[in-house]
């Protein structure tokens, strides 16, 4: 009995609850995180609609006599979510072709993953500068300061998501990832989701109420 | 144990212990610490009193019957030689239970009284109370008084036996106000005033001092809470704005006061301090700064050499304080510190 | 288990050596050694510093030290104690004893985890370096904004400040990912989570209070690294900021904090209690559940510290009756310890005597705690030395009684040395007085007036009787420490010979060699109860005899690795680069070293 459990036990994937170390780790860390933006998104909200002057999210209005202006473009940061969602399919597509061997699949999920989640990064670089253009700098008023720590924050997480995938892309490219490795590329799906559900609340947040 | 020095140790920790306790006891009594807030001289604080009491009661009882099982259990269970094995008991739920409620319902007697006092203490006292708006600055404390047209700084005065009300605020960064015998503390926040409100039942002058961290110089933060009978305050009002005499035309005047005054003017003081009317300046007003029993923000005695030694070099008793050292002269110093004495 | 990504040689009997070994080592035993010795040199300066403290103290307007030194004394006294401290020690045992009481090999990511102490280890000098500048933090442990903001504090103090702390909290948070999935998927086989040891109960709790709560602290330093590095205003008020959302930011952080210090203790003396009194830890079930109570209500209860900020009647009613209720769990707790002892046979090993003492002064604290969940009292107590008197009941009484308590216990495993007994006990007392002395007339001060964080006081307070006392009262507590240091070094230099079970122990650790062996159990043990080595010794008819060290061939262990330590320098340089305003090249720099170690660390040779 006990050689059969030293040897269940001793297996180098062996784990009490059945799921990979690896595919908890990164569970554990995204729980983490989700603390980590809602503190963020708390202190938006506890500042949200407290600016003294300075450009405001939504519609023009007068604070102290003076017509603010509004910023937020929000048709095409709705494209940009509505990529972002998609790209969160398209992984799922990948992963499904790296567990099954459909290296076709694979790569050009991956690819259509990529492409969306750039797109996204694109959007928010120009929005960013388009606002700087407008006069909306970093330090201007509260709306400008937590709506770039915000988002920043936000598309910092997509940025290193996109390395990561890249990553995974290249050893992709190489024939790396078979299915007995495709846990490599579920980790990296998994951190993707996360970081679109964290989009899902941002965006009706910042961009939708008012 | 073997080793000399531990069963010394063991052996003399009852006796050392007491004579601790002794000394302890010996510096317990409230009355030697003019600070205290065991003394309450006003309702806010016998209130806040009544509930540090009653907790401390509870903890003293809860303190005793278990510190007590504990020391009982050493002893009684301490392994002596032929004792049998313990019974491997993994529990007793009845037990468990039992010391579950217990301490439920003695933090419901704590709770109950508590929250009473806690909203009692949130209402504001109505139209009657004397107004006083008190403004925190690293280093030294502002007190207003709009009823009176009144600004000061250092010492808050008060009359006995009439509501104050204090609304409260900072010109800098977080400090806390503090009336160890007549009301708790307040933090004070910029930009948003909090409130405390008291009735002094006696006269006299209480030291105080800031109790929130607020830079270099928060340990001398100080000031002084001056209670005083009302015909006695209604008199300090009436006279404090009284324009402060000028000596310059005063033939009769003492001519180091003269000079003093001159003084005042020509080497910059009047950019921080001013006498009447106030105007918000960076440093304390010091109209009857003369008067006052203590200054440098309640820190030292309003002596003569006091005065001169703050003058001359404010940076050797609060080093940072946003008072220059000016560089003053001997004779200076002392004609400054006659004109200021005779701001009574 | 080991992950498939790095390489597996055979473990040997004999154990590297050498300097280089231990720089790559990825051994959770040699990791929980680092981070014991590392965390006890930094005790010691938060040590140092406290007893400058207390010189300065001694004397009414003493200017032993000036007010800037003194109030980056005791800042720094209290972050090194806390994060330096306190929180590595509790490391050191996580690391040690985790995967040895869970009867695994390793802990689930070994190299993450070499990360972690790297991470410390150059956090926690990154923010001592900042004493060679004259610049050490000074703003308070708990930095309150605004006087934090650039406009009060130009200097670099506050900058080293939220950088070390950030660099941290990296290290906390990689360990907690880390010893999170070590609990839940390397236990034995058999071994169920209400069959776990209940240092690891406590522990997993702690780790998650750490995944939880660390975020939140992470958030308002950045905010505050922002405002003061670009110019925002988040904790500015001429730009609307408001303070006030530095302390709900901090607190939400800050109390979960206060209970990842003192639950490691709470297993440790759960481990300690119940086999010097030779019967098993009293309601099992009800210190689970108590422990994971206190751990999500202490999130509801952050504003207790917040009672003068003037919240309103609504919320102070609100956290003094959640505060209130985090009691009750914690009496239970206490009563279970006692009930340990009850019926049982106490030996009064020095290990013991720390566990009580532990008992003793952690009542104390707790008593003291309740009567400030009150807010019409704690408007006096507040931020006077009443409080100052309370968290170090129970942080020193507690925690630290608890650590020290348990190196007595564990030393023989770590170091297969037993510590003098009798050296012991000379310390426990020395500690136990010159605790007491130390920090009991606090209370007695705080409550006649004298406030936290004063440089001085005046004779006319009259508190310079108290003040001499604790000043003598840490003399004493030095002294005790220069003992314990003494003990080490003096049974350092027998052989290392002790048994695997000197004290009768109940659970995995005891049944392998002292000190064990690099892959900890030659065999993987089967686990089916709690107290596992208790039930196993009773199936053998009441003892098992002394286990022997074999080869370990055919038992592969990780390989050891460069590249934790890399990328804990990548950290460290591209936080660094936010000390006195953002410096570009030194951003860039660290990513790069950061990158080139998480690359080299992924793709090491498979």
């Amino acid at each position: 009995m006990a050689d059969t459990a030293h040897a269940h036990a001793d297996d180098h994937h062996y784990t009490a609850t059945g799921i990979d170390n690896r595919k908890l780790a990164i569970w554990t860390f995204i729980g983490s995180e989700c603390m980590f933006f809602a503190s963020l998104i708390g202190t938006y909200l506890v500042y949200k609609g407290r600016d003294v002057s300075g450009p405001m999210p939504h519609s023009t209005w007068l604070l102290k006599g003076v017509e603010q202006e509004q910023m937020l473009e929000i048709p095409l940061v709705t494209f940009g979510t509505a990529l972002l969602l998609f790209s969160s399919f398209f992984v799922v597509l990948a992963l499904n072709g790296a567990q099954r061997g459909n290296r076709k699949q694979l790569l050009g999920w991956l690819c259509a993953t990529i492409f969306c989640g750039m797109f996204f990064v694109g959007m928010q670089v120009f929005e960013f500068t388009h606002f700087a253009h407008r006069g909306m700098g970093y330090t201007t008023n509260l709306f400008s300061s937590t709506f770039y720590t915000l988002t920043g924050f936000h598309g910092t997480h997509v940025t290193i998501g996109l390395i990561w995938l890249l990553s995974v892309l290249a050893v992709a490219l190489r024939g790396k990832l078979p299915p007995e490795k495709s846990l490599n590329l579920e980790m990296a799906a998994l951190y993707w989701h996360f970081v679109d559900v964290v989009w899902i609340v941002i965006f009706p947040v910042v961009y939708l109420i008012r | 144990m073997s080793h000399p020095t531990g069963r010394r140790l063991a052996h003399w920790a009852p006796a050392l212990t007491l004579a601790a306790l002794v000394l302890l006891v010996a510096a317990c009594s409230p009355d030697q610490y003019p600070q205290t807030t065991l003394r309450p001289r006003a309702d806010y604080a016998r209130d806040a009193d009544a509930i540090f009491r009653l907790t401390l009661g509870w903890a003293t009882v809860v303190f005793v019957l278990v510190e007590g099982a504990l020391l009982f259990a050493l002893y009684r269970f301490r392994n002596r030689p032929g004792a049998a094995d313990p019974v491997q008991s993994h529990g007793n739920t009845t037990l468990e239970i039992v010391w579950t409620i217990i301490p439920a319902f003695i933090l419901a007697m704590i709770a109950v009284p508590t929250v009473r006092t806690i909203f009692k203490t949130a209402t504001k006292p109505g139209p009657e109370a004397l107004q006083v708006e008190v403004i925190g600055h690293q280093w030294w404390w502002e007190f207003r008084y709009p009823q009176l047209g009144i600004t000061t700084a250092g010492e808050l005065m008060v009359p006995s036996g009439r509501t104050v009300n204090l609304e409260m605020t900072t010109g800098d960064v977080l400090h806390s106000f503090w009336l160890p015998q007549f009301a708790g503390k307040r933090d004070v926040f910029p930009n948003r005033y909090n409130n405390l409100w008291f009735k002094a039942e006696v006269e006299g002058n209480f030291p105080a001092q800031c109790v929130e961290f607020c830079g270099i110089q928060h340990g001398r933060m100080a000031y002084r809470i001056v209670s005083m009978k009302p015909e006695a305050f209604d008199a300090w009002a009436a006279n404090f704005n009284q324009p402060p005499r000028d000596f310059s035309a005063d033939t009769a005047a003492n001519p180091l006061v003269k000079q003093g005054q001159a003084l005042f003017q020509a080497k910059g003081c009047v950019g921080c301090h001013s006498l009447y009317p106030a105007l918000p300046l960076i440093g304390p007003n010091l109209h009857h700064v003369g008067s006052r029993s203590h200054i440098a923000a309640g820190t030292l005695e309003n002596t003569d050499e006091n005065l001169a030694k703050w003058i001359q070099n404010p940076q050797a008793w609060k080093e940072g304080v946003l008072m220059p050292n000016l560089g003053l002269k001997d004779d200076e110093v002392h004609a400054l510190v006659a004109y200021l004495r005779a701001n009574q | 288990m080991a992950t498939t990504a790095i390489e597996q040689t055979p473990a040997h009997s004999v154990e590297a050596t050498g300097l280089w070994s231990w720089i790559t080592t990825v051994d959770h035993k040699r990791i929980g050694i680092l981070y014991g010795a590392t965390a006890f040199l930094f005790f010691l300066l938060g040590g140092i510093e406290a007893l400058v403290i207390r010189l300065q103290l001694a004397q009414p307007n003493s200017t032993l030290v000036s007010p800037d030194t003194y109030n980056q004394l005791f800042t720094m006294h209290g972050t090194t104690m806390i994060f330096l401290g306190v929180m590595p020690l509790s490391a050191m045992y996580f690391n040690f004893l985790i995967p040895l009481q869970l009867g695994a090999r390793d802990v689930a990511f070994p190299r993450l985890n070499a990360f972690s102490y790297w991470v410390f280890l150059l956090g926690g000098l990154l923010i001592n370096v900042s004493w060679l500048f004259g610049a050490a933090p000074n703003g308070g442990w708990f930095g309150y904004a605004n006087l934090t903001t650039k406009q009060f504090s130009p200097g670099m103090n506050i900058d080293f400040w939220t950088v070390g702390l950030q660099i941290l909290g990296v290290a906390s948070l990689a360990a907690a990912v880390n010893f999170f999935v070590t609990t839940v998927n390397l236990r034995a086989p058999g071994m169920k989570m209400m069959q776990m040891p209940m240092f690891v109960w406590m522990s997993f709790i702690t780790q998650i209070l750490l995944l939880l709560s660390f975020p939140i602290i992470t958030v308002a330093l950045v905010l505050l690294m922002i405002d003061r590095t670009f110019g925002t205003h988040f904790f500015v008020p001429s730009g609307g900021g408001d303070p006030i959302l530095w302390q709900h930011l901090f607190w939400l952080f800050g109390h979960p904090e206060v209970y990842i210090l003192i639950l490691p203790s709470f297993g440790i003396v759960s481990e300690i209690l119940p086999v010097f009194s030779r019967k098993p830890l009293f309601g099992y079930a009800a210190m689970v559940f108590s422990g994971v109570f206190i751990a999500f209500v202490g999130f509801g209860v952050w504003a207790h510290h917040m009672f003068a900020t003037g919240m309103g009647p609504f919320a102070d009613a609100f956290f003094s009756l959640a505060t209130m209720i985090i009691a009750i769990p914690t009496g239970v707790k206490i009563f279970n310890w006692i009930g340990t002892m009850w019926g049982g046979r106490i030996e009064f090993k020095t290990a013991m005597l720390f566990a009580i003492g532990f008992l003793g002064m952690f009542i104390m604290g707790g008593l003291s705690g309740v009567m400030h969940a009150s807010p019409p009292a704690d408007l006096q107590q507040t931020d006077t030395y009443f409080i100052v008197a309370h968290f170090h009941y129970v942080l020193f009484g507690g925690a630290i009684f608890a650590l020290t308590g348990g190196a007595y216990y564990w030393w023989p495993k770590m170091f297969g040395r037993m510590l003098d007994e009798s050296l012991g006990k000379v310390h426990f007392w020395l500690m136990m007085i010159g605790f007491n002395l130390t920090f009991f007339p606090m209370h007695i001060l705080g409550l006649n007036g004298m406030p936290r964080r004063v440089y001085t006081y005046s004779e006319e307070s009259n508190f310079k009787l108290l003040n001499q006392l604790e000043t003598l009262g840490s003399l004493i507590l030095a002294v005790s420490f220069l003992v314990f240091m003494y003990n080490i070094w003096k049974t350092w230099r027998i052989k290392a010979t002790a048994p695997a079970d000197p004290w009768n122990g109940a659970t995995l650790e005891w049944s392998i060699p002292s000190p064990p062996q690099v892959f900890n159990f030659p065999a993987l043990p089967q686990v089916s109860t709690r107290d596992a080595l208790w039930e196993m010794k009773r199936a053998a008819g009441g003892s098992v005899p002394e286990p022997q060290r074999v080869s370990g061939k055919g038992i592969h262990m990780p390989n050891p690795s460069f590249y934790p330590l890399v990328a804990a320098i990548g950290v460290t340089v591209t936080l660094g680069g936010f000390i006195g305003g953002s410096h570009l090249p030194v951003h860039i720099a660290g990513v790069a070293i950061l990158l080139f170690g998480v690359y080299s660390w992924a793709f090491e040779p498979a």
